[in-house]
């Protein structure tokens, strides 16, 4: 009996080890929210659906010409971009950080610009 | 067209769920969030068929050597990267001497996308990536676009350059990055704003007032007057595309 309640402790003691050293090795994401205010939608919603906001106005808005939605990417940059870097992209950049922390690759950078209110300056010709 | 799976099992469990609780309106219980709808002003109503936009522009006016329309376009839509190769370099409008060998006869022009009524890059996309929005602008959806450049081969006018390197000094309002073909989008970014093109601008403030914008269908419009008035070229007639943007003095 002392040799069982010994072993279970053992054990129990072996996994709580194991859940700190694993919790202690998976880094929770950074969210800083620069600008605070009124989001377009709660962070439940958000945090679940961003991803069919964007992607359903994004074809209204380039196929139709639909402008000035509530979710649009420039809207979500322009409140999340970091106030030291300018930007959502980044180490603890907003939308990084979540994506890095979730391993969900985004290709929105590849095109858009994540730095809110960037000028583009041209090349001579 | 990219239209995401709506009826998702979860979306379906959640839309049950608010119609048990009644409607889904105020009360719903501590914890559950209702989403606030944004006071923001309503979004446009978007391209309309009734709208034809078009260009026209005046080769007596302009002027050779001027590059005014050129830069502004680049400096609008961030097109700003050196290439080792400037052959592969993005070209949205162009300038463009030509010189008739017999008479002598010079002219000068820019060239751009045409935004054809029938638009041959859109026929041969096989992704649906080239699309003419309801109003006539011809755009690429970048997020359909797989860069094989097809629409390169079949554009009539060279319209189209394919983006080679990796960017990331891209303005805000217009999107562009590596492996997706571009060309001449008439700043729709501005277009939908109420502006009118950069390079239109950048040729009245050269003072050359070369290039004219507008709505071809509107019949009170400068431009479609002017086309109703003088002799206007489509370049490649022959093709029967009706292009929207013309030429007067060719
Ligand atoms: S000019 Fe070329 S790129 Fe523009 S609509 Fe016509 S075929 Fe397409
Ligand atoms: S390069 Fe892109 S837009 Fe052009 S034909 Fe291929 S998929 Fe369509």
């Amino acid at each position: 009996m002392v040799r069982l309640l010994a072993l279970m402790a053992f054990l129990i003691m072996g996994a709580v080890a194991s859940l700190a050293a694993h919790a202690a090795g998976v880094p929770k994401p950074v969210i800083k929210i620069e600008n605070p205010g009124q989001c377009i939608a709660a962070t439940e919603d958000m945090r679940v659906n961003h991803m069919n906001m964007l992607g359903h106005q994004r074809d209204r808005s380039l196929r139709q010409g639909i402008r000035g939605e509530k979710a649009n990417l420039n809207g979500c940059i322009n409140c999340h971009a970091s106030k030291t870097t300018g930007s959502v992209i980044g180490k603890d950049g907003f939308c990084e950080s979540c994506h890095t922390y979730t391993a969900v690759k985004v290709d929105c950078w590849q095109c858009h610009q994540p730095k809110a209110g960037y000028k583009a300056a041209g090349i001579k010709p | 067209m990219t239209e995401p799976n709506d009826k998702s099992r979860r979306g379906f469990l959640g839309a049950a769920a608010v119609g048990a609780a009644g409607l889904g309106v105020a009360a719903i219980a501590p914890g559950l969030h209702l989403i606030e709808v944004s006071q923001a002003s309503a979004p446009s109503q978007g391209a309309s068929s009734k709208v034809r936009w078009g260009m026209l522009i005046d080769t007596t006016k302009c002027a050779s050597g001027c590059d005014a329309c050129v830069k502004a376009c680049n400096t609008e839509n961030g097109i700003n990267e050196v290439l080792k190769d400037p052959r592969q370099a993005s070209q949205w409008i162009r300038k463009i001497d030509l010189k008739d060998p017999k008479s002598g006869i010079a002219h000068s022009l820019p060239m751009m996308c045409q935004h054809c009524e029938h638009p041959p890059c859109v026929d041969v996309c096989p992704t649906g990536a080239s699309m003419k929005r309801a109003d006539g602008i011809v755009l690429v959806d970048r997020h359909t676009c797989i860069g094989c450049r097809y629409c390169m081969l079949a554009c009539p006018y060279k319209a189209r350059s394919f983006v080679h390197m990796t960017l990331t000094e891209q303005n805000p309002e217009v999107p562009r990055g590596q492996g997706c073909v571009e060309s001449c989008t008439f700043c729709v970014q501005r277009v939908d704003k109420g502006q009118i093109p950069a390079c239109v601008e950048a040729c009245a403030n050269a003072e050359h007032n070369a290039m004219l914008f507008g709505d071809l269908n509107d019949l009170n419009s400068a431009i479609a007057q002017r086309v109703a008035q003088v002799k206007t070229t489509q370049v490649r007639a022959d093709l029967k595309l009706n292009v929207g943007v013309r030429y007067q003095g060719i």
